[in-house]
């Protein structure tokens, strides 16, 4: 029963790490219909950037730091990339390819620059534990859990109350009125995709520190599992992401604590258990536990 | 005789003259770029052709190369040292026409959750496929011989072995026909049947459903077209197209792992069919030439490349110029399609038609 709570406890504090960079996956497709799989490598080049900053700026300055500069490449890539391919083409799809092709281009750079040696991301706490309802938990996992939920928090007051948080939502649901009612919608996208990357890089930062420890050339691929947690939760709901990153990371926990009891379904499980769930709950509702369902008008 | 189809009996006169000059590495890269060919048509027809993007292709490539290992392959081989994976130790020929059957099946059993799942959500879902799939190859080691892979046995046909043996010495012309070169042309005959049989498909009744569903998925069902239905058998047919190009890939490597059949061969594959234009059978082989033969030429020529630097040296790696190159290709086709190449923005479902594309 200890060994479950403590899975159970770590697999949710994992969880609160995919539900925030799947939160910016799915903020991203809410504000600018783009399913970006350069996500992944936003991820990883967050990682990597704290990984080289934190020996001058410290571990959160480098953080911070990572998050701004994330930020900026997000933009960068949206209104290079995307924004000129968005008003030509309505389609999904296409803009799925060329943010596959984007994940290409950064994902090989950042590859050829980690190399194959593992880079220390700095993060203060090593492997020490705090007992947790008589578990014990790393404490890198509870940094981790406080953060995220502290963000989630932030955002989701953003979301609600600000003028920005409005706008976002009115440009998603209605893209044309909102445009007719005054708001700037190359605005609204281009700050989403900063706040995706800033997500994507303060997650990224937590996602590597325990148990890797440090940034890998397997991170970016990792970094995909984002995409999983996203589909599951629903592309188009923030709150699905959270939901789904939570059942996914005490899935995965679940599935690598007990992997001597699960050997008959193989090794490695716990790197497979993200689609299974997801299949699952695919054939009881095709668009996630809480997507809109698409309606289709003639 | 119109000038393109000349063009064509002489592209296709120099291929099979080729075996004649080539080297192995040129003989053993074709014979990749042939696998990758066969491959491309068959996920053109469901992405570009049908507007589903699927990201599983490696998948059922995997499913079809291992497929044909197993249906091949000793049975009883388990007694051996090194304790081969099983096989059923059919004949070459059947074990690859059921290899094939095998990946289509496999596209078949995946329709439940291809059926309910609409648009980008099915694409999202599909790389679950590749994933699991692998996860599989290397657990299920009694079939698949596990991480190390396993052995695929040289094709053959009445007698006649794809292989350096078996008849020993065949000569063409003076020229030695080793394995490779006798792979060669059961490739040519492959990617020009499948070729053929994509283009038929296309002009015909099937092909113009699949173009109506991927226009618009209700004006298709209004015209009596079984949406649900079509929509399977698009994706079991590229499976089978994906499964045929595993058996290819198995007899010119010889030797299959599971690591080959990862999320960047899936990539690669839809790169392929991006660059060259969607939906188009030409298009498809040609991208998959391209893709396929890059990092190996770049390789080859590594030494004589300004930028590139030879294998372990420091500097740009082969492999990943050739990633960076056609990562670049995929930008600038979609940032420059609806320019003036041929119509790629308008295969993609809901894309308006260019002025230029109006009035022609």
């Amino acid at each position: 029963m200890t060994q479950f709570l403590q899975l159970a406890i770590s697999g949710l504090m994992l969880g609160c790490i995919y539900g925030l960079i799947a939160m910016g996956f799915v903020i991203v497709f809410k504000a600018t219909n783009v399913v970006n799989f350069a996500h992944a490598s936003i991820v990883m080049l967050g990682a990597f950037l704290v990984a080289k900053w934190h020996g001058s700026l410290g571990f959160f300055g480098a953080i911070g730091a990572a998050a701004v500069a994330c930020a900026l490449a997000a933009v960068a890539l949206e209104i290079a990339f995307l924004r000129p391919l968005r008003k030509r083409v309505r389609s999904v799809d296409a803009l799925a390819i060329m943010t596959i092709a984007l994940n290409i281009l950064l994902g090989t750079e950042l590859v050829r620059a980690v190399g194959n040696d593992l880079l220390p991301s700095g993060a203060p706490w090593g492997a020490d534990t705090t007992n947790v309802f008589g578990a014990a938990i790393p404490q890198a996992r509870i940094a981790a859990a406080v953060v995220a939920l502290v963000l989630m928090g932030i955002f989701y007051v953003i979301f609600t109350r600000s003028n920005w948080g409005v706008a976002m939502r009115a440009a998603a649901s209605e893209p044309e009125a909102a445009a007719l009612m005054g708001i700037r919608l190359g605005r609204v996208a281009g700050g989403s995709w900063a706040v995706a990357g800033a997500l994507a890089a303060i997650g990224g930062a937590f996602f590597v520190s325990f148990p890797a420890g440090g940034v890998s050339n397997v991170t970016g691929l990792l970094a995909l599992s984002a995409i999983p947690v996203a589909v599951l939760g629903g592309l188009d709901s923030t709150a699905g992401a959270i939901v789904a990153g939570l059942i996914i990371g005490v899935a995965q926990q679940l599935a690598a604590g007990y992997q001597d009891e699960l050997s008959f379904l193989g090794r490695g499980l716990s790197n497979v258990i993200p689609y299974v769930v997801l299949f699952v709950v695919l054939l009881w509702r095709p668009t996630g536990l809480f997507g809109t369902r698409e309606l289709t008008r003639v | 005789m119109s000038r393109a189809r000349i063009a064509w009996i002489a592209l296709i006169a120099v291929l099979v003259w080729l075996p004649q000059y080539a080297e192995a590495f040129w003989m053993q890269t074709g014979l990749f770029a042939m696998s990758a060919a066969i491959g491309a048509i068959g996920l053109t027809l469901l992405v570009g052709t049908t507007g589903q993007l699927s990201l599983a292709h490696a998948f059922f490539v995997g499913i079809g190369a291992y497929g044909y290992c197993y249906f091949a392959g000793d049975s009883g081989a388990a007694g051996t040292p090194l304790s081969a994976p099983d096989g059923l130790g059919l004949p070459p020929l059947a074990a690859g026409i059921l290899a094939v059957l095998l990946a289509g099946l496999a596209g078949a059993a995946f329709s439940p959750i291809a059926a309910r799942l609409k648009g980008i959500y099915l694409g999202l879902a599909s790389i679950g496929l590749v994933f699991i799939g692998q996860h599989i190859m290397q657990n299920a080691s009694g079939i698949t011989g596990g991480f190390n892979g396993r052995d695929a046995k040289p094709f053959s046909l009445f007698g006649f072995e794809f292989s350096n043996t078996n008849p020993d010495n065949f000569d063409v012309f003076g020229v030695p026909y080793g394995q490779l070169e006798r792979l060669w042309y059961l490739g040519l005959v492959l990617v020009l049947l499948s070729a053929w049989y994509a283009r038929n498909l296309l002009r015909n009744r099937p092909g113009r459903a699949l173009e109506a569903i991927r226009d618009s998925e209700v004006a298709a069902a209004v015209m009596g077209v079984n949406v649900p239905l079509y929509r399977g058998a698009a994706f079991m047919v590229s499976s089978m197209y994906a499964g045929l190009a595993g058996v290819m890939l198995a007899l010119a490597f010889s030797r299959i792992v599971p690591e080959s059949f990862n999320f960047l061969y899936s990539i690669d594959f839809l790169v392929m069919i991006v660059i060259g234009g969607l939906g188009s059978v030409g298009g498809a082989v040609l991208g998959a030439v391209v893709v396929s033969a890059l990092p190996q030429v770049l390789l080859h020529y590594a030494d004589r490349l300004p930028i590139v630097a030879s294998p372990g040296g420091s500097g740009l790696q082969p492999n990943d110029a050739a990633r960076f190159l056609y990562g670049a290709a995929v930008v600038g086709v979609l940032i420059l399609a609806s320019g003036g190449s041929a119509g790629l923005a308008r295969r993609f479902r809901g894309a308006q038609p260019t002025s230029k594309e109006k009035t022609a």
